[in-house]
């Protein structure tokens, strides 16, 4: 039990205290009190947005990327989606056989993979849902539009953002689980 | 003032009206500036409006830019006359106090032998304002707040007018300029390099007077008739725009006013120990140094604001009734036997 | 078990007294005002319509609803990962700890055990949003009651905790990380030195919250005394958490509630409770059960044992028929699902029991004959939030 201030007034001069040492605290971060030059932008704990951006971690959700040349058009991630925000369009094709003498393969191919992101719930279960590691995570936020018309980003776009993914981290010590490697462009 | 030139009497209260508009705003405006903007930023851990001008210096400009474009509303069921009548009230209220406030020892608006005793009675018609703003907005939380403060403003009329007493005891005079004379000239156990303002004294006198001050101006932790978290703003919550800036302008002028008052009455007014009393260059050098000991007093008053929560209202007039006042009686007490021993 | 105090006698009598002068003596009507659903003190949209005579109240209703988004509608046409998306909105603040019992339970009926080392991590993040959701009231309440700096200083410091939650997780608000047998993924390296750092940061504010309110007079003037619940009353209307705590019950489901795949058996912590039951009470319940989760935080980062994130489950998750009811000692108060599976990729009926439900049930009994400026004090001590009540 917090025992009752015994002198009336105690608590009330306390809270002051501490009020005014924030103040100091913001005005005078780190050493300046000693030489008392003010320099509130360092102490405050706000960040001037507009001119300062802080870099969220790595495992931010920001916005999803698409590898293209990964995805089969499994249709998965449209599937798992909790919103069905992800539109996606494909067709088969038959692509010639890898070697001599052998049948012609059925390859898919992309013709529309929209995501929506005035819908989207940035969960991440399509990211995780994918077997071919063809949509991935990057934590890029800047993209708020006017419109929400162009809040609906279409494959190009998608495909531009894999350049901000970054690689993933390395884990805890203690972990059994293996870091995953960011599959190059071009290959599948 | 002693100037060269003889001015008639109309140019003189033309020249007297404008100074007061500046006396009522620019107190205000640097408050706002500098206390609700920054001060409380930094207590914060954030530094206020950065955006307009340098570092955010002309943030005033924009806010009132913004309150001059609003839509101008009265509730439909509103008493039209009286909901735009109160602001006005209050705002001159808080001109009328600034008129009797000496800035220098020819710079004053009127030099009125019941000075203190004017200015408390006509700082007490806000009230009124006050009570106009509640009834007349026909909102329930309006009609709450309005209430409240009437209860509230009356009850700290009292323990205000007897902490100023034990001042005016002292001096022998209302007049403010006699107080500061007195002020000036006193001695402290004989030693009369420093003047005796009034809050070696009258320490208690002075607590007194800040926190009824502080009740006064409806600001935390006795702001109840404004009690953002309970009933919006009170009996400010219908007004906007025009209405609601001179609510405002008033809010913060008259903790400038109150500033004066105890500045004048406690603080030694516009006198500086060592400066000579009767030179011309004290009526310029005399409003800055009033100006200075408001923005101090205001600053506590300010950060007092920021930190405490608020009494409810029963707390707030037991704090009143049965500690203010027989505190402030054993001042008056105290004060008239001392002065008649010494 | 206390009788109802005098204080609370008292205060129902007025309100009595006050109902039968506004009836028969004056033959005026009270006034009923509208705290309604747009406010600045009750938590989202909440409406509460009282009836006052002057300042007092002599009856308050709650009505809630404003903000209700069918929730258990929604998840009978979602997967078992598509839910725990949903459910991590019902109670925003602590975020985390709203997955946490829906998995317990679906991990019942499939009888599936996630590894020691998902359970541990599963209770870090756990506590840390307990710490996150109630240090923000610890700053919030002083809000209610009028120091507004206060909150400044809850939200500052709760930032901490929400960066190191997106560091792991990826979401400040919406971790969405737990799965049936696991965790989505393993902690990033550096992390447990970060949090210790963290935990530590925010006992330092616990420390600033009791320097700046719970020792401030006027704070103590505006909270002791009010809003008395007693203990048969409390358990009546089904209050959990720390307001039953707070009225000196002594029952906390991570310690008595039961065998729980959650570590807690291993580990040593403290069940805060106070005799009085008033706001103040509550108060500072919830102050030492922040500094409390810290510690939890410390003890389960020393001791975090190594190994696997998730157990062997199907890559398509299917939980077999049955029902399944697991409750937990979430930050709001004991939170619960009641999973009806039929063997779907997704539950047949989910039933959530939340805290702030039951929580604030109690309202209008509680705010009878109190005056005005109580009404926020008892309602922001109760501390409810409105996705927790409407889900």
């Amino acid at each position: 039990m917090p025992p009752k201030p015994n002198i009336p007034g105690k608590g009330l001069i306390k809270g002051l205290g501490v009020t005014f040492k924030e103040m100091t605290k913001t005005m005078f971060p780190n050493e300046g009190m000693k030489k008392l030059i003010p320099s509130p932008s360092k102490g405050a704990h706000t960040v001037q947005y507009p001119h300062v951006k802080e870099a969220p971690p790595t495992r931010a959700r920001g916005v999803i990327a698409l590898l293209e040349e990964n995805c089969t058009v499994c249709m998965l991630c449209v599937r798992s989606c909790p919103d069905w925000c992800i539109y996606i369009e494909g067709h088969k094709y038959k692509a010639p056989p890898r070697r001599e003498g052998g049948k012609p393969r059925t390859v898919s191919a992309l013709d529309r993979f929209d995501i929506d992101y005035a819908l989207c719930m940035y969960c991440g279960i399509c990211v995780e849902v994918c077997p071919f590691d063809a949509i991935f995570w990057s934590p890029e936020y800047e993209y708020s539009e006017p419109r929400i018309a162009d809040l609906l980003h279409d494959k190009e776009r998608l495909v531009e953002w894999m350049d901000t993914v970054p690689e993933y981290e390395a884990y805890e010590a203690g972990s059994e689980a293996k870091v995953k490697k960011l599959p190059k462009k071009g290959g599948k | 003032m002693v100037l060269a030139i003889h001015l008639a009497y109309w140019q003189q209260t033309i020249i007297k009206s404008i100074a007061v508009l500046l006396c009522v705003l620019l107190p205000a405006g640097a408050f706002v500036n500098l206390f609700l903007f920054k001060m409380s930023s930094f207590m914060q851990s954030r530094l206020g409006p950065m955006e307009a001008g340098p570092h955010g210096q002309l943030q005033l400009l924009a806010e009132v830019g913004k309150s001059l474009q609003k839509e101008d509303i009265t509730p439909a069921k509103a008493d039209e006359k009286l909901f735009k009548l109160a602001p006005y009230l209050i705002v001159a209220s808080v001109l009328l106090v600034y008129v009797v406030v000496p800035f220098g020892p020819d710079a004053y608006f009127t030099n009125l032998d019941v000075g203190i005793f004017y200015a408390l009675a006509v700082s007490s018609l806000s009230v009124i304002g006050v009570l106009i703003a509640g009834w007349a907005s026909a909102n329930k939380y309006s009609l709450l707040g309005g209430l409240r403060a009437a209860g509230q403003l009356i009850a700290y009329e009292l323990p205000m007018v007897l902490a100023v007493v034990g001042v005016v005891i002292q001096a022998g005079t209302l007049n403010m300029q006699g107080i500061v004379a007195a002020q000036a000239n006193g001695e402290i156990f004989g030693f009369s390099g420093l003047g005796n303002p009034y809050i070696l004294t009258q320490f208690v006198g002075f607590f007194i007077f800040l926190v009824a001050a502080q009740a006064e101006l409806t600001q935390t932790p006795f702001d109840m008739p404004v009690a953002e978290s309970e009933i919006v703003a009170g009996y400010m919550t219908e007004y906007s725009g025009l209405r609601f800036l001179l609510f405002f302008i008033a809010e913060f002028a008259s903790v400038g006013a109150f500033g004066a008052l105890a500045a004048t009455l406690f603080l030694g007014g516009w006198y500086l120990p060592g400066l000579d009393m009767t030179a011309n260059y004290m009526n310029v050098l005399g409003p800055i140094i009033v100006l200075t000991k408001i923005i101090v007093i205001a600053g506590v008053i300010f950060f007092v604001r920021f930190t405490y929560p608020r009494f409810r209202e029963d707390q707030l007039q037991k704090v009143a009734w049965t500690f203010l006042i027989p505190l402030s009686l054993a001042n008056i007490f105290l004060t008239a036997i001392l002065k008649v021993v010494f | 078990m206390t009788a109802v105090s005098d204080r609370q006698q008292l205060q129902y009598i007025a309100g009595q007294a006050a109902d039968a002068r506004v009836n028969v003596e004056l033959e005026t009507e009270g006034m009923t005002l509208n705290l309604g659903p747009q406010h600045p003190a009750t938590h989202g949209t909440l409406r509460i319509i009282v009836k006052l005579d002057g300042e007092q109240v002599i009856s308050a209703d709650t009505v809630m609803g404003y903000m209700h988004r069918g929730y258990e509608k929604l998840v009978e046409v979602r997967t078992y990962p598509q839910v725990t998306t949903l459910i991590n909105r019902i109670d925003w603040l602590s975020s985390f700890a709203n997955e946490v019992p829906f998995i317990l339970a679906a991990e019942k009926l499939m009888e599936v055990e996630a590894p020691p080392r998902a359970q541990w991590i599963r209770t870090i993040l756990f506590e840390m949003a307990r710490v996150a959701n109630i240090g923000l009231f610890l700053g919030e309440m002083g809000l209610q009651l009028g120091a507004m700096t206060a909150a400044f200083y809850a939200f500052r410091d709760r930032e901490f905790v929400l960066n190191q939650i997106e560091a792991v997780t990826g979401g400040r608000f919406h971790p969405n990380f737990d799965r049936i047998g696991g965790l989505k993924d393993d902690l990033p390296k550096g992390w447990i030195d970060e949090t210790k750092i963290v935990m530590k940061r925010m006992r330092e504010f616990c420390d600033e919250m009791e320097e700046l309110l719970v020792g401030n007079e006027i704070f103590q003037a505006r909270m002791r005394g009010i809003g008395v619940i007693p203990a048969e009353v409390g358990l009546s209307y089904g209050l959990s958490g720390a307001n039953i705590r707070a009225s000196g019950v002594d029952w906390d489901i991570r310690r008595d509630g039961g065998p729980t795949p959650l570590p807690y058996k291993d580990l040593d912590f403290t069940v805060w409770t106070h005799p009085d039951g008033d706001s103040f009470a509550r108060y500072w319940v919830r102050l030492q059960e922040t500094r409390e989760a810290t510690r939890l935080v410390d003890q389960m980062l020393n001791g975090l044992p190594g190994g696997s994130i998730m157990a062997k489950v199907p890559r398509i998750i299917k939980v077999p028929e049955g029902e399944a009811y697991v409750e937990t000692e979430n930050p709001l108060g004991a939170m619960g699902y009641y999973i009806v599976s039929k063997g779907d990729l997704g539950p047949f009926r989910v039933k959530i029991r939340s805290a702030s439900f039951s929580n604030v049930s109690i309202a209008p009994w509680v705010l009878r004959g109190v005056y005005v400026p109580d009404i926020i004090t008892i309602l922001g001590s109760l501390y409810f939030i409105l996705g927790d009540i409407d889900r």
